[in-house]
């Protein structure tokens, strides 16, 4: 569904280069979920627009639905959806008003358009709001306007971009409700960007991880937390001697990372801690060593991207500021 | 015709708004009933600006047709505004990324702006009729069709100024009046702009506006005189304008986002 080669983007601002997208190599199958995952400034924006048509690459190739970005855009823009950053509806206008301009065009005509509105505003859950001025939705039911422009003409391939910034967890729940229900009836391949960790956790079946304008991981979240973050397991034992012998014990086990003894503490690092665990204890069993409690913690997509980096997510959020670009 | 139904398209989605506000559209429409109290005492007993020359001695077979391009001007120059105030939204960008046709979008856009300006003029005529102007239907509408040709030129060549002013708005409002005022002013819109009358470096400035050719043509046309140079030269003159508008557009959308 979309293949691109060495696909970058610099902007040149004040006698300084930016180089937003550096060497982009993506091949995503027709039926996919993927997630673009970085903080701000990373290039998920600008690599979006440029898949859409929006922007023109600096170099590299882009075959997008089939077609090239550059020398076929009219062919790509028939086959996409697109949910930029911003507001897809401009606010002066009627809420149906604009869903139909946007059927239209798309090259259906008015009757088809009319039926197809109708039927997105119910699965929306935006009856009530057809005659309404954008303007005067909530962010929420902004948002899921946005989303319904998108997807009128019921595209091969939908691009969101930061599809749930700004929202309560709530209104966050109903927008990938809608979006998740189209992918299961029409097979929609959905490519979207987010620094939400969870929202890539939940959602997508494929994450890359984006920083500095390049894709630095890529895989599915829970392979991406098992093999670049692993499960942790913690056991406390009664007294320092035990937890030496307990992160002896499990260094032997070949699927184990890291095992490290802190006072009465034991910290194991192993990618399957839910099949690692029960045979650990079977060993310090066998071996006499008792431990007094354990705990297994799952991986975040956030202990992901410390661990490619060192850096957090949410600490590379707050540090650049959200530029709106 | 998919080029003919994405202007329809583009159309229809700017004028939804405009029918749906009936104190704004009521406004624009009071503006011709405005032009003709304020003006209509001066030009009674008024002599021909022209010196003569045309088929009636009505001071307004002069006046009017300059009127309506004044009016074209006005009414198109500043259609780029309303695509400035939708870019930093995604409203624009969303248009993009649809398969619409890039000239259909800007001529669809200026078509509102044009059918409100044709709306006017319709009104104008329609109150000078008891007057001694005298109408005379198929020049008549030979103007306004010139009119629509000028004013899609105007109007395009607007958005494409918002377009490249997307990163500094002051900049749209700036160029469009310091362009504006020279070319209504040059035109001879008000005021006969001859060899005879003028300064010869302000009568060289009028012949290089394409306005004062199509406000020309517009005079021979609404006095019937279709046979004529300055008609030729004024149709010229608008296609001229509408086919710079259009293809500066198009590129101006093709970096509409970097
Ligand atoms: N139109 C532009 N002009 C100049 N710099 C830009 C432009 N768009 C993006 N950038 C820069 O490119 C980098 C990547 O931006 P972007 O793709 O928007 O990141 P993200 O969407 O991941 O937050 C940033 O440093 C940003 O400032
Ligand atoms: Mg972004």
């Amino acid at each position: 569904m979309i293949h691109t080669r060495g696909l970058t983007r610099s902007f040149h601002v004040k006698g300084e280069t930016v180089e937003a997208v550096r060497g982009l190599d993506l091949d995503i199958e027709a039926g996919s979920v993927v997630a673009f995952l970085g903080p701000n400034g990373a290039g998920k924006t600008t690599s979006l627009r440029m898949l859409t048509t929006l922007l023109p690459p600096t170099s590299g190739t882009a075959v997008v639905a089939g077609h090239n970005v550059l020398t076929d855009p009219s062919g790509v823009r028939r086959r996409i959806g697109y949910l930029g950053q911003g507001n897809s509806a401009g606010s002066n206008f009627r809420v149906s008003d604009e869903l139909i301009t946007q059927g239209r065009a798309y090259g259906l005509n008015r009757t088809e358009s009319r039926a197809r509105v109708e039927r997105l505003l119910t699965a929306l859950a935006l009856e009530g709001l057809a005659k309404r001025t954008v303007g005067t939705l909530s962010g929420g039911q902004r948002r899921r306007l946005d989303i319904a422009m998108a997807l009128v003409h019921e595209p091969e391939l939908l691009f969101l971009d930061e599809p749930t910034t700004g929202l309560d967890p709530h209104s966050r729940a109903g927008i990938w409700k809608h979006v998740l229900r189209l992918h299961k009836e029409l097979g929609t391949t959905i490519v979207f960007t987010t620094h939400y960790l969870e929202e890539a956790d939940l959602w997508a079946r494929r994450v890359m991880v984006v920083d500095h304008g390049r894709v630095i991981a890529d895989d599915s979240p829970d392979k991406l937390k098992a093999d670049l973050a692993g499960d942790r397991i913690t056991l406390g034992t009664a007294d320092r001697a035990d937890a030496e012998r307990a992160a002896g014990l499990a260094r032997a086990l070949p699927a184990v990372h890291e095992a490290i003894a802190d006072d009465t503490e034991v910290r194991v690092r192993t990618p399957h801690g839910d099949t690692q665990l029960p045979v650990l204890l079977r060993n310090l069993e066998v071996a006499g060593v008792r431990a007094v409690t354990a705990r297994l913690t799952r991986p975040t997509l956030d202990d992901v991207f410390l661990g490619l980096t060192g850096r957090t997510l949410r600490e590379s959020a707050d540090a650049t500021t959200h530029d709106g670009a | 015709m998919k080029v003919f139904n994405d202007t329809r398209t583009a159309f229809a989605r700017e004028l939804g708004p405009e029918l749906r506000q009936p104190a704004g559209l009521l406004f624009t429409m009071l503006l011709p009933f405005l032009f003709l109290v304020l003006f209509a005492p001066l030009l009674s007993g008024m002599a021909h600006p022209s010196g003569g020359g045309m088929n009636t001695d009505s001071p307004w077979q002069w006046f009017v047709p300059g009127t309506l391009v004044l009016l074209a001007l006005s009414a198109t120059a500043g259609a780029g505004a309303s695509l400035l105030n939708e870019m930093p939204s995604g409203a624009f960008e969303r248009m993009l990324v649809t398969p619409l046709n890039r000239a259909s979008m800007i001529v669809g856009r200026a078509l509102k702006e044009v059918v409100i300006l044709l709306a006017q003029a319709l009104l104008i005529l329609a109150l000078l009729l008891p007057t001694d102007f005298r109408l005379r239907p198929l020049g008549a509408l030979a103007g306004l069709a010139l009119l629509t040709v000028f004013g899609i030129g105007i109007g395009t060549l607007s958005f494409t100024l918002a377009l490249h002013s997307r990163k500094q708005q002051t900049l749209f409002y700036g160029v469009q009046q310091m362009v504006f005022f020279p070319l209504l002013l040059l035109s001879g819109v008000l005021l006969p702009i001859t060899e005879a009358s003028a300064p010869s470096w302000l009568y060289v400035l009028s012949r290089i506006n394409p306005a004062t050719y199509v406000v020309e043509a517009e005079r021979a046309l609404f006095d019937g005189r279709f046979a004529e140079a300055g008609v030729l030269y004024g149709v010229l003159a608008a296609v001229a304008v509408a086919v710079l508008g259009v293809i500066a557009g198009i590129r101006g959308m093709r970096n509409a986002s970097v």
